[in-house]
């Protein structure tokens, strides 16, 4: 009984008729978040007593690395998932979340490099926290290569796994690379615990951005899911159904 | 054992080995990954004569001397136990100043100065408006203490710049 939910979801039809039920809701709630997220961090918040109004770039910068790491977390946790139970769908949620964890990493890699060259005086420096950003960006590339190196998407899918679950650990590593080593990165800004490090003006944009990120991800990935879905599922009935309807 | 949980058990035993792996690579490592050497550490022959190594450190106040005519600038970097005369001819970036944190990239002449060929700036993870500093309570009051968050050893320097202002 506990488990009809987990078993509902090994099933594609059902998960391609949730995911195109629930995308719109996340798809708009990101839409409006992201909105008010950027009139609060690039209009109302006051400029930085330092940075001016160079900071802003925050708004988008942080964000994205934070779904950087998330997005590859959650593609190592359902590659696990899938090698663990079989389950297929787990593994088209893993093969969906490469390209948008790419997009992230490299929206954080540009706009780090953007920020850097007028307040640290680089674009680019191989520093502990943007060497380890820069090899989760290959570990995407990596990902893809790989699974598209397989014909068999069984085995792209195994092989893939693997590869997302041994390449986890680099999640950690980039989050705690500004504390373990020197670094030219500063550490980080939003805490779960501890002192803020910025005043509500500024930090509720941010965290407003953070969450719109998030759900714009979630809607993205939902979308992916479908797609990936009906192509694994090409000679099943249900998919003709959809096709024709 | 179920096939099912021999395949748990295979991606767990993955993770933990090259969590182990990891672990101990960064641990062997830890020395060798620095990004830059703080003044104390030059001064205990951390660095090899005549290499090239990035220095991090403070600008000491009032250090700052810019030759007129030139883009030449001198200025001491300091870490509150140890300090580094540095001379560097080219542009600063925006947040290069005085009590702010930096990042040198050069050589040390035989006469202890310290020739820079690039310059960073560093800056922490505290963002406000400006002019409010006691208002919300994050930097204890001392102007200075947001220059000093840049830096892991902040706790020694801030230590030593109590002791400092204390004298």
């Amino acid at each position: 009984m506990a488990w009809t939910w987990f078993h509902r979801l090994a099933s594609p039809p059902h998960v391609y008729r949730t995911a195109e039920r629930l995308t719109p809701w996340f798809a708009w709630s990101a839409a409006i978040l992201i909105v008010a997220g950027l009139i609060g961090g690039l209009y109302l918040s006051p400029p930085d007593y330092q940075q001016g109004d160079g900071y802003r770039i925050l708004y988008v910068h942080a964000p994205s690395a934070w779904l950087s790491l998330l997005v590859y977390t959650t593609m190592a946790v359902a590659g696990g998932i899938g090698l663990i139970w079989r389950m297929k769908v787990a593994h088209a949620v893993a093969a969906s979340c490469a390209p948008i964890g790419a997009s992230f990493t490299l929206a954080a890699l540009v706009t780090g490099s953007l920020w850097g060259k007028p307040m640290w005086g680089t674009y680019w420096q191989w520093d502990p926290r943007l060497t380890s950003e820069l090899l989760l960006f290959f570990l995407y590339l990596g990902y893809m290569g790989l699974r598209a190196a397989f014909e068999d998407v069984q085995r792209s899918d195994r092989i893939s796994a693997v590869l997302a679950v041994v390449g986890v650990i680099n999640v950690p590593i980039i989050h705690y690379s500004v504390v373990w080593w020197n670094s030219l990165h500063q550490g980080p800004s939003v805490m779960y615990l501890g002192k803020p490090t910025m005043p509500p003006s500024m930090l509720v944009p941010l965290l407003i951005m953070f969450v719109g990120f998030t759900l714009f991800f979630a809607a993205v990935l939902l979308m992916r899911l479908r797609g990936e879905v009906l192509i694994r599922e090409r000679a099943a009935s249900w998919v003709r159904e959809v096709v024709h309807s | 054992m179920t096939p099912r949980r021999r395949r748990l058990v295979l991606v767990l035993g993955i993770l933990a080995g090259v969590s182990i792996a990891g672990g101990l690579a960064l641990s062997a490592f830890r020395q060798n990954v620095t990004f830059y050497f703080v003044p104390t550490q030059v001064a205990d022959g951390k660095v090899h004569p005549g290499e090239s190594f990035r220095m991090g450190g403070l600008v000491a106040r009032g250090s700052v001397y810019r030759k007129p005519g030139s883009l030449e600038v001198h200025f001491t970097v300091t870490d509150f136990k140890h300090q580094v005369p540095v001379i560097y001819t080219g542009v600063l970036p925006d947040l290069f100043r005085e009590n702010a944190g930096v990042i040198v990239h050069g050589k040390m002449l035989p006469d202890g100065v310290f020739l820079a060929d690039q310059v960073l700036a560093k800056h922490d993870q505290n963002y406000r408006p400006p002019g409010i500093h006691q208002k919300w309570g994050i930097d204890h009051g001392d102007p200075r203490d947001p220059a000093l968050n840049a830096f892991p050893h902040r706790a020694a320097a801030q230590v030593a710049l109590n002791a400092g202002s204390a004298q």
